[in-house]
């Protein structure tokens, strides 16, 4: 991994990193004049924002305001929808993501992603997290490897005694847990978790949040979610999206906003960020 | 307010009056369930009351005696049954692959302008009535078969014996190629309603991992599918075994097990329709029904195990 050149003027007040633990130094995405469209219907406008190394990264916004749309533009998902439009320029680590000549199965194996309702595969607890190592041919250790990542998940204690098991036997909360320990066990650069706790009970969902605190010592996280304390609890920065209609009548989403999550929360710039961290969006 | 003395009436709860529209459906539904179920009663028993002169004169060895002969009156099934066995099988071997990839082609690869026109294509080959397509196999398809591809298998394979001797139009494997064609369409349709039903989710996981478009098939779609895969198979080799009309008008109605595919021979559906009308003796007539009643215990197996495979796949199904 190289470290890119970053243009501290470019950053403005995000330019020093205030984690004080040396985290957020290194930019990951840097994402300029995005737009994404779908057989020619805009979802997402002119986004640009930059997301940092080992930074939690949330997004949130009303339904339909793009925010998922984004995320599935970083490991290049949009790519599997026919007739998605992808322009702008999305750098990683300084290279260009669309850029001519990027395979996009290289791309999704150093990038990782949990979906909003837990997917694993009809198969055992074991086979599950083993799936993303034997298909990178990463066949050494692999024992050891399925171990670690069940231990980075907070899963291990309670399956080592039932690998051979399907893990569709597992609960809601623990295959959510299993998804994520199956991104981590290629051991990628960054996580993307769209919505991950949405369809899980408070209990699962505050396990999922202290796995994502420990989780990003190691990894950069972006997460979409539309509860907004959840992005207040375990997000460094706060990127915010919202609705914009046409004069055709159409909608489309748009980045209002995008800075530290305790100025989001607390002294947002933009009326619109304001009027939904305080709940009197309409 | 003050008691005026007045208390309301209970409410009439009871029925009032019959409901006909109840009644009769219940009756019709009743009836046309009942009239089902005696139906395959009582075909079942015809067909054992006719076939009986030949079960009462060769008993079970019938099924293990390869004869067909009406001048000394001596019948058995067993060229019909390894017939029959034989062309189905060679079918579903040829068109199991054939169909899975149709499927994955319309579902996976092709794009949606281009999958639903073919898809219907596909399904149409099934329209075509067997005796059609039979016809097409002796006026084109046999001899195809027996200018171009015997002639290179024979030089290809011919250590075996299968593909030794003549080539010629008619025959078991021109007829299990008819075959083929008649069960793809069932496969393939019931194969692409599998992989169209597969959760999206699971295949975006597998290539959120870093697994190519083949090994998300192969590693997830394929394996969710399986159950469901067997069991399209056996529907279609339930259609292969029942066939008649296209297998008699290529398969050369041989009374002899074949040693080579290019050889005539006889499926059990065949001979039935072939020999019925001209049976000349009671055993003949009899002998021919005893061959409809080893079908139909073949074909309730088949049906009978593909509704356990469904029935099992539905389990895993409701799992996820």
């Amino acid at each position: 991994m190289t470290t890119p050149e970053i243009d501290r003027t470019r950053l403005g007040a995000l330019a020093e990193p205030a984690s004080g633990d040396g985290r957020g130094d290194d930019v990951v995405f840097d994402v300029r004049d995005l737009s994404v469209s779908y057989s020619g219907n805009v979802a997402l406008k002119d986004a640009t924002l930059q997301v940092r190394e080992n930074y939690v990264t949330a997004f949130i916004g009303p339904s339909g305001c793009g925010k998922s749309t984004f995320i599935r533009v970083f490991n290049r998902m949009n790519d599997l929808i026919d007739g998605a439009r992808v322009e702008g320029t999305v750098l990683y680590h300084d290279r260009d993501l669309y850029g001519d000549g990027v395979d996009p199965v290289e791309v999704r194996r150093r990038i990782g992603m949990v979906f909003q309702k837990p997917n694993p595969f009809p198969k055992s607890i074991y086979d599950n997290i083993a799936f993303g190592p034997r298909v990178l041919g990463m066949k050494k250790g692999l024992d050891e490897r399925v171990e670690r990542a069940l231990q980075s998940a907070a899963l291990w204690d309670e399956v080592k005694d039932r690998l051979k098991e399907n893990a569709l036997g597992l609960s809601g909360g623990q295959q959510q847990r299993l998804c994520i320990a199956r991104a981590i066990a290629v051991e990628p650069d960054v996580i993307l978790m769209d919505e991950p706790a949405s369809a899980l009970d408070p209990i699962s969902t505050s396990r999922i949040e202290d796995l994502i605190h420990d989780l990003k010592r190691s990894y950069t996280i972006v997460i979409v979610t539309h509860n907004m304390q959840q992005a207040a609890r375990v997000a460094d920065m706060t990127a915010f999206f919202s609705v914009e209609v046409r004069d055709d009548g159409g909608r489309h989403g748009v980045l209002v906003e995008y800075d530290r999550t305790t100025k989001i929360f607390t002294n947002p710039s933009d009326r619109r960020t304001e009027d939904y961290v305080t709940g009197r969006f309409g | 307010m003050t008691s005026t003395g007045y208390t309301p009436a209970a409410p009439d709860l009871r029925r009032r009056g019959i409901r006909l529209g109840d009644v009769l459906f219940r009756g019709v539904s009743l009836a046309a369930a009942l009239a089902a179920a005696a139906l395959l009663g009582l075909i079942t028993w015809k067909v054992i009351d006719l076939a009986w002169p030949a079960m009462d004169a060769f008993g079970l060895s019938f099924v293990w005696t390869e004869a067909w002969d009406p001048v000394k009156d001596l019948y058995g099934g067993l060229a019909f049954i390894y017939g029959t066995v034989m062309t189905s099988l060679i079918a579903l071997v040829l068109a199991t692959p054939l169909s899975i990839a149709i499927a994955l082609f319309l579902t996976e690869i092709a794009p949606r302008r281009l999958a639903a026109p073919i898809a219907t294509m596909v399904e149409l080959l099934a329209a075509i009535p067997s005796v059609v397509l039979g016809l097409w196999g002796i006026l084109v398809f046999g001899p195809w078969v027996r200018d171009h591809l015997e002639p290179w298998l024979q030089g290809a394979f011919g250590f075996l014996p299968i593909f030794s001797g003549q080539p010629s139009q008619v025959g078991l494997l021109p007829a299990a190629l008819v075959l083929t064609i008649m069960i793809i369409p069932i496969t393939s349709a019931i194969c692409r309603e599998l992989f169209v039903r597969v959760p999206k989710d699971l295949v975006d996981g597998s290539m959120a991992l870093g697994s190519t478009r083949w090994e998300a098939i192969r590693k997830v779609l394929l394996p969710y599918a399986a159950p469901g895969i067997a069991a399209a198979i056996l529907l279609g080799l339930g259609r292969a075994f029942g066939e008649a009309i296209a297998v008699t008008q290529v398969i050369g109605n041989g009374n002899v097990i074949p040693s080579s595919w290019f050889e005539p021979a006889d499926t059990l559906g065949s001979r039935i329709a072939a020999q019925y009308q001209g049976a000349t003796s009671v055993l003949q007539a009899g002998s021919i029904l005893y061959l409809a009643a080893i079908l139909m215990v073949i074909s309730l197996v088949t049906n009978v195990v593909a509704q356990l495979v469904v029935a099992r796949f539905e389990k895993v199904r409701r799992a996820y």
